[in-house]
C-alpha cells in the first residue's frame, strides 16, 4: 500500500468510527426517556453495541499509527471528526438533564436511514482489501443485523400509524433527507479509497441505499424525496456544527479531567 | 492428580486453569464453554491466549482479560501472559459447547439454537419447564448477548442467548 492509499484508508476508518461514535452518543442521551421501558432496554443495548463498533475502528486506527484509541475518541478537536453532520445533530431541544424535548420521529428516521446505509457499507467492507477492516466488518454485521431489524420495524409501524404519527414521520423524513447526502459521501479522498480496494464506489453504495429506501417508501406510502442533499455542510471535510462541539465537551468531560479513567 | 498434572504440557495446564474463568455476567459458564478461547500458545513459560469477543461492545471484556491473566499466571511454569482479542474467526453462538448449553440453562438462560441461519425464525424452549409455548418480549435484553422472553406454560419470564451466526 503506498502512502496516498494509506492516508485514504485512515480517512475512511475515521468516517466509519466517527459515524458510529456520535450516533451512539445521541442514542445514549435517550436513556430513561424512550417511549417505553422495552425501548429503553433495546435502544441502550443498540447504542452500547455501536459505541463498541466505534472503539473497534479506533483500535484499527491505533494500529495504523494514529495514536491511542481512547485519545482518538476523547481528545480530538471537532474539526478532526469525519462523521456526517446529520448524525451529530441534537435529538431535539433541551438536554437529557434539563427539559429534554426530544423528537422520537426524527430519531427513528435517522437511525433507520443510517442502519440501512451501515448494512450496505459493511457488506462492501467485508470484501475490503485491508484484511483487518474486512474482519471488523464481518464481526460488526452480525450485530448490525438486529439493529436494522429494530429500526425498520419502528419506521414501518410509525409511518403507517395515526395521522399525527404519519405527519411527524414525514416531517422527519424531510429533515433527514436534507443532510443524508452527507452520510452517503466518502469525502475528498474517495477515489483513492476505491483505488486501494478498501470500499466500493460511493455512487454504487448510494444507489443501493436509494433502492432500498425507495422500496420502503412505496410500501408505506411515503412520497419520493428526490436527491438526498448536503445542506448543513460536509462532515467528511471536517465541517461541523456547534452540536458536535457541545456533544464532545460533554462526552470527554471525565476523560479530560482524568485521562487514567477508562471508558 | 499430581502425576496427571506432571504429565501435562504447559498449554494443557493453562487450558485446565481457564476452565475456572467464568463469564462475569453469567457466572455458571466458563469462557471455554462459551467458545471464547480460540488458541493458546505456550513457549518457554510465555503464554499468548487468543480470545474472541462475543459482542464487540461487551463491557465485560476488560474483566475477562484480567481474569484470564490471573488464572494463567498462577499455573506452574508460566512467566508471562498476554491476551489478544481477535475478530477472525468471528465468534458465533455455535461455538458454545454442549456442557455450556447446560450451564446457561442453569442460570435461567435458554441456549441459542444450533446451526441457526440469520434471518430465519428460531424456536426457543423455556429453560425452566422446557415448553416451546413462549413469546419474545424484547429481542434486546439486559446485556448485548441476551433477549427477554416469557413462558406461557410455566408463567416465568426468562432470557435467551441471541443467535449469532456467520453471515458470509
Amino acid at each position: 500500500m503506498n502512502e496516498q492509499e494509506q492516508s485514504a484508508l485512515i480517512e475512511l476508518i475515521y468516517q466509519l468510527g466517527d459515524d458510529d461514535f456520535i450516533l451512539a452518543y445521541r442514542g445514549s442521551e435517550w436513556l430513561g426517556l424512550a417511549p417505553h421501558i422495552e425501548e429503553d432496554v433495546a435502544f441502550s443495548s443498540i447504542s452500547q453495541d455501536m459505541m463498541g463498533h466505534a472503539a473497534m475502528y479506533y483500535h484499527l486506527l491505533e494500529e495504523l499509527g494514529e495514536g491511542e484509541a481512547d485519545g482518538l475518541a476523547h481528545l480530538r478537536k471537532p474539526e478532526a471528526f469525519r462523521n456526517a453532520i446529520l448524525l451529530e445533530k441534537v435529538n431535539g431541544s433541551g438536554t437529557y438533564l434539563k427539559k429534554p424535548d426530544y423528537d422520537w420521529a426524527f430519531t427513528v428516521v435517522r437511525n433507520y436511514f443510517y442502519a440501512v446505509y451501515k448494512q450496505i457499507r459493511l457488506e462492501s467492507l467485508r470484501l475490503s482489501s485491508y484484511e483487518p477492516l474486512a474482519d471488523a466488518a464481518r464481526k460488526i454485521i452480525t450485530e448490525q443485523y438486529y439493529h436494522l431489524m429494530h429500526w425498520e420495524l419502528w419506521f414501518k409501524q410509525l409511518v403507517t400509524s395515526t395521522e399525527e404519527a404519519k405527519k411527524r414521520m414525514l416531517s422527519a423524513v424531510g429533515k433527514a433527507w436534507k443532510d443524508f447526502g452527507g452520510v452517503l459521501t466518502l469525502g475528498p479522498s474517495y477515489s483513492e479509497m476505491v483505488k486501494g480496494g478498501f470500499i466500493e464506489d460511493e455512487n454504487l453504495l448510494k444507489k443501493r441505499w436509494l433502492n432500498r429506501i425507495e422500496k420502503m417508501f412505496v410500501e408505506t406510502g411515503v412520497p419520493p424525496q428526490g436527491e438526498p442533499l448536503i445542506e448543513s455542510g460536509n462532515g467528511r471535510k471536517g465541517e461541523h456544527t456547534q452540536d458536535l462541539a457541545d456533544a464532545l465537551t460533554t462526552l470527554s468531560e471525565v476523560y479530560a479531567t482524568n485521562p487514567a479513567s477508562g471508558w | 492428580m499430581e502425576a496427571v498434572l506432571q504429565s501435562m504440557n504447559l498449554k494443557e495446564k493453562v487450558l485446565l486453569a481457564l476452565k475456572e474463568v467464568t463469564d462475569p455476567e453469567i457466572s455458571s459458564i466458563s469462557i471455554l464453554d462459551l467458545g471464547m478461547v480460540e488458541d493458546v500458545e505456550a513457549t518457554d513459560g510465555s503464554v499468548v491466549i487468543k480470545a474472541l469477543p462475543t459482542f464487540v461492545g461487551c463491557p465485560a471484556l476488560h474483566i475477562i482479560e484480567r481474569d484470564i491473566k490471573k488464572a494463567a499466571s498462577e499455573v506452574d511454569g508460566v512467566k508471562e501472559v498476554k491476551v489478544d482479542f481477535v475478530f477472525s474467526p468471528s465468534w458465533t453462538t455455535d461455538r458454545i459447547t454442549e456442557e455450556g448449553k447446560i450451564r446457561l440453562k442453569e442460570f435461567g438462560i435458554a441456549p441459542p439454537p444450533a446451526n441457526h441461519v440469520m434471518g430465519e425464525p428460531w424456536s426457543i424452549d423455556c429453560p425452566y419447564c422446557g415448553s416451546s409455548y413462549v413469546t419474545m418480549e424484547n429481542i434486546f435484553g439486559p446485556t448485548a448477548c441476551r433477549s427477554i422472553l416469557y413462558c406461557k406454560s410455566c408463567k416465568n419470564p426468562f432470557e435467551a442467548m441471541k443467535p449469532v451466526a456467520d453471515m458470509n
